[in-house]
């Protein structure tokens, strides 16, 4: 068991990293894991429910109270409170997440997969159509996606659902080119060649010959994208088309409710959920770019056999 | 005299994934003055490491200890700033690869002088009007026609050997007292390798200066090199005199290294027995072209060829790169298309020919490529990858079927049963090559093409993957197209041999006759260009090549 886990990805690379990059890999490891600790034990930890305004005994909390001993983080303009808001927001986070990820994985491989491998009128026209979505604010897009599919403001997982989609068309392009690289590259190698003289199939050649190897570099995109899509999402609520704040707990709403909370000296209301999403940002950010930096072997850094000598 | 670079006990350690593995271990040598030193050895054995030391042009990850004394500096002690004297003034560098070397987007008269002027003259820059005039002449010198207006061309204007001679020409520009050729003739033709190892002779004699010349290859180190060092594992295993060398080998290893040597003219490996069967493949004009872009016509890469292959023979197909040789070989496999005259396969015609209709032939059709470590996914074991066609053309067989026929394969190139579950890149070169061979005999094929096989290989492990070839032919008695670029290797196995030149065949006939009595003028200098490994015996070949450029 011990042995396994130092075999799988982000942990093989903790073993064999060294120095800084070590520890840049180790803080966002312990950062993504207490993110999606807190998201798996949010009904747990959470004081309140993330849209609970009132005690068991039926008294309000009170809008805008400092923290104290009942709110330890105390509670937001609406009179929820902001501790349990946060911590149930990574549960929505990490959904987001999941779903705009796996999606645009799935059509982003597949597309380009076919893309790279056929060649011809069929890659030109996927490579234009990525290439415009592409072009497009992505913003702006997933703010056009969320009107169509929810009407703009929704439960949770209608908004859920609204901000992964309009993530994931914004994603699928990135997974589309890269897989799409990999396969032109790899379509080129002799061990593509000799599956052709073999008289291998193209649905052989492609999935079991070039799928695997063009996928290698994907769970690099994925904890970089991990970030962007937390980053629209907030985004999204920031601007008002997010989820409900009685369906789910996000942050990007939160901080929208708290923007006119930060003249008056209520600190409390935007510190929170915004220090939220800065830190599963660069938690995700840190494991990427280590991630990214350790798997070239140009830029791993290795512990020197002695003291050298010179420099 | 003291030499000019004394290598003392160098160890160089670099620090991998897997812990610190030594490359050098403890190698000292000596350099004199206008004296050439071949350092060789097979991959692995730190003949690079040992010349990049001597600028110390190594990665990072290395550690280095010892000394190395260039002309009176300890190199291994030097700052900086002493060390970007060194490099270009009292050595300089050839590398292996000339299309790498230069850099595209700068025309090559600036490259040269670009070293020129990192260097200060007596406290002083040359100006860049004298940089460009010294360039210019230094283009004259390594022979370049025209210098004074290919000055301002860019590298892809020139062709492989000029582009060495640049590369040579930029080295040379500050007159350094050393240079360190890393393999410098490997990745061009053998009649360029004659000609550039001819001017880096010219540098020795004319200018004075002294090469440290790196090498896998024991042809160009008894065409040029006066004194042999012997690398095996990172430790020195042997130095002395060329002739000594050559003439009375001292170690274990150089007299293995110097008998798996293929010479032309050597002991055959393979003899052809006719059969009464028709041919396997005939070529009837066979035209194939690349389709140009707009503007540019299509390219003929063969034109007008006509052959035949005969069930169990093997033809040996020769020429340089660029000949055609390889497209043939693709033609055949219904890798490259056809496009005029005939070409039939095992009875079906290549020209226009349709994937699905072909599909069912190709199972008669064998394919060895050139690198054994790209020509296997990397992510399946030996056994699957040996298993594929096996899937793919008799799925019938069943699971246990097809492990038991892997298992005979692997048996048959002598691959140990353990090699079954390794990933290819777990296995040597050579280990790769055989199960390279024993996939393409899963389906007994009645052609096996093999695009130079042993190219990308050491001299030892060539031999015994020829040794291997030769003796599966006789027991598989397929038929063979053996594409290569190295005379002395089709000599010991094939019978017949074509000799293409620029996409035409200029010769044919059997190997002996073709090799000891070629007609062709490009035969002719295609066999002269060809190194002798043996410092007396190639004096005298060399001569003969100088006799047939100056009569042409």
């Amino acid at each position: 068991m011990r042995n396994f886990l130092w075999r799988i990805p982000p942990f093989k690379q903790l073993k064999m990293s060294f120095g800084v990059q070590r520890l840049m890999l180790a803080v966002g490891l312990v950062i993504v894991s207490i993110f999606v600790l807190m998201a798996a034990l949010a009904p747990l930890i959470a004081p309140y429910g993330f849209a609970q305004l009132q005690y068991e005994n039926g008294e309000y909390f009170g809008a805008q109270e400092p923290p104290n001993p009942n709110h330890l983080l105390g509670t937001t303009v609406g009179g929820f409170d902001v501790l349990s808001r946060v911590i149930w927001g990574t549960q929505t986070a990490l959904m987001v997440i999941i779903v705009a990820v796996i999606m645009s994985i799935f059509i982003g491989v597949i597309l380009g997969l076919i893309s790279g491998y056929l060649g011809g009128w069929v890659d030109r026209v996927l490579v234009l159509v990525a290439d415009a979505v592409y072009a497009f604010p992505s913003l702006l897009l997933a703010i056009a996606l969320s009107i169509v599919i929810s009407g703009g403001r929704s439960g949770l997982f209608t908004g859920i659902l609204a901000a992964a989609l309009s993530i994931t068309v914004i994603f699928i392009p990135q997974y589309f080119r890269a897989v799409r690289a990999e396969t032109l590259r790899i379509k080129q190698e002799a061990y593509v060649e000799s599956a052709r003289v073999l008289g291998a199939g193209n649905l052989r050649i492609m999935f079991r010959h070039i799928f695997r190897n063009a996928t290698r570099t994907l769970p690099l995109i994925f904890t970089l994208n991990a970030s962007e899509a937390i980053l629209t999402l907030a985004g999204l609520g920031f601007l008002g088309f997010g989820i409900d704040p009685t369906m789910g707990a996000e942050w990007g709403y939160d901080l929208n409710r708290s923007v006119s909370d930060v003249s008056a000296g209520i600190w409390w209301t935007s510190i929170f959920p915004g220090l939220a999403i800065v830190l599963v940002v660069l938690g995700n950010t840190l494991v990427g770019e280590s991630l990214n930096d350790l798997a070239d072997p140009r830029l791993r850094a290795r512990q020197s056999v002695e003291v050298a000598g010179d420099e | 005299m003291s030499d000019l670079l004394s290598i003392t006990d160098l160890r160089v350690t670099f620090a991998t994934d897997s812990g610190p593995v030594d490359a050098v271990s403890g190698v000292s040598l000596g350099l004199k003055k206008g004296e050439i030193l071949a350092i060789v050895g097979e991959s692995g054995s730190g003949k690079s490491v040992t010349s990049k030391s001597v600028l110390r042009m190594l990665p990072e990850t290395s550690t280095v200890t010892g000394t190395v004394m260039l002309n009176g500096q300890n190199v291994v002690d030097l700052t900086r700033e002493q060390l970007r004297q060194v490099r270009g003034s009292d050595a300089a560098m050839v590398f292996q690869e000339p299309s790498t070397a230069l850099n595209p987007v700068f025309p090559i008269g600036w490259q040269i002088s670009e070293g020129l002027r990192a260097h200060k003259v007596d406290g002083k820059r040359i100006s860049k009007k004298a940089a460009r005039q010294k360039a210019i002449a230094m283009l004259e010198n390594v022979g370049i026609p025209d210098a004074s207006q290919r000055i301002d061309y860019f590298p892809h204007q020139f062709s492989g050997g000029q582009k060495q001679r640049i590369v040579i020409a930029a080295a040379l520009a500050l007159a350094p007292k050393l240079i360190i050729a890393d393999e410098p003739t490997t990745a061009l033709d053998v009649t360029v390798q004659a000609e550039i190892l001819q001017l880096l002779r010219d540098c020795r004699d004319n200018l004075g200066a002294s090469i440290l010349l790196i090498t896998h290859n024991m042809g160009v180190v008894a065409d040029l090199a006066d004194k042999v060092a012997v690398m095996l594992n990172g430790k020195l295993v042997e130095v002395g005199d060329v002739n000594q060398i050559f003439a009375n080998p001292q170690h274990e290893y150089t007299k293995k290294l110097l008998n798996a040597v293929p010479k032309i003219g050597g002991t055959r490996r393979l003899d052809y027995k006719p059969q009464a069967s028709s041919p396997l493949v005939v070529a009837q004009n066979l035209v194939i072209e690349y389709p140009g872009r707009l503007n540019t016509p299509a390219f003929k890469a063969v034109n007008d060829v006509s052959f035949e292959i005969q069930a169990g023979e093997v033809l040996g197909l020769v020429g340089e790169s660029g000949s055609g040789k390889t497209t043939i070989g693709r033609a055949i496999a219904g890798l490259t298309r056809s496009t005029g005259g005939s070409l039939r396969v095992v009875g079906q015609e290549m020209v226009g020919f349709r994937e699905r209709k072909f599909k069912k032939y190709r199972k008669e059709i064998g394919f060895v490529f050139q690198d054994p470590a790209s020509s296997f996914n990397p992510l399946l074991t030996i056994e699957q990858c040996i298993a594929e066609p096996l899937l793919i053309h008799s799925r019938e067989l069943g699971e246990a079927k097809i492990k038991e026929r892997v298992a005979f394969l692997l048996d048959a190139v002598q691959l140990p049963n353990a090699a079954a579950e390794r990933f290819p890149h777990e296995l040597s070169g050579g280990q790769r090559q055989r199960a390279s061979l024993a996939r393409a005999l899963a389906l007994k094929p009645s052609l096996v093409i093999a695009d130079e096989p042993t190219s990308a290989l050491d001299v030892s492990v060539q031999a015994k993957v020829l040794d291997l070839f030769a003796e599966i032919q006789k027991e598989f008695n397929f038929a063979s197209l053996f594409i290569t670029h190295d005379l002395a290797v089709v000599d010991q196995v094939a019978d017949r041999l074509l000799v293409l030149y620029k996409g035409q065949l200029v010769e044919e006939g059997k190997t002996k006759t073709v090799l000891s009595n070629p007609q062709h003028p490009y035969t002719q200098r295609l066999l002269a260009s060809h190194p002798i490994p043996d410092p007396q015996k190639q004096a005298i070949h060399r001569q003969k090549l100088i006799r047939l450029i100056s009569e042409s």
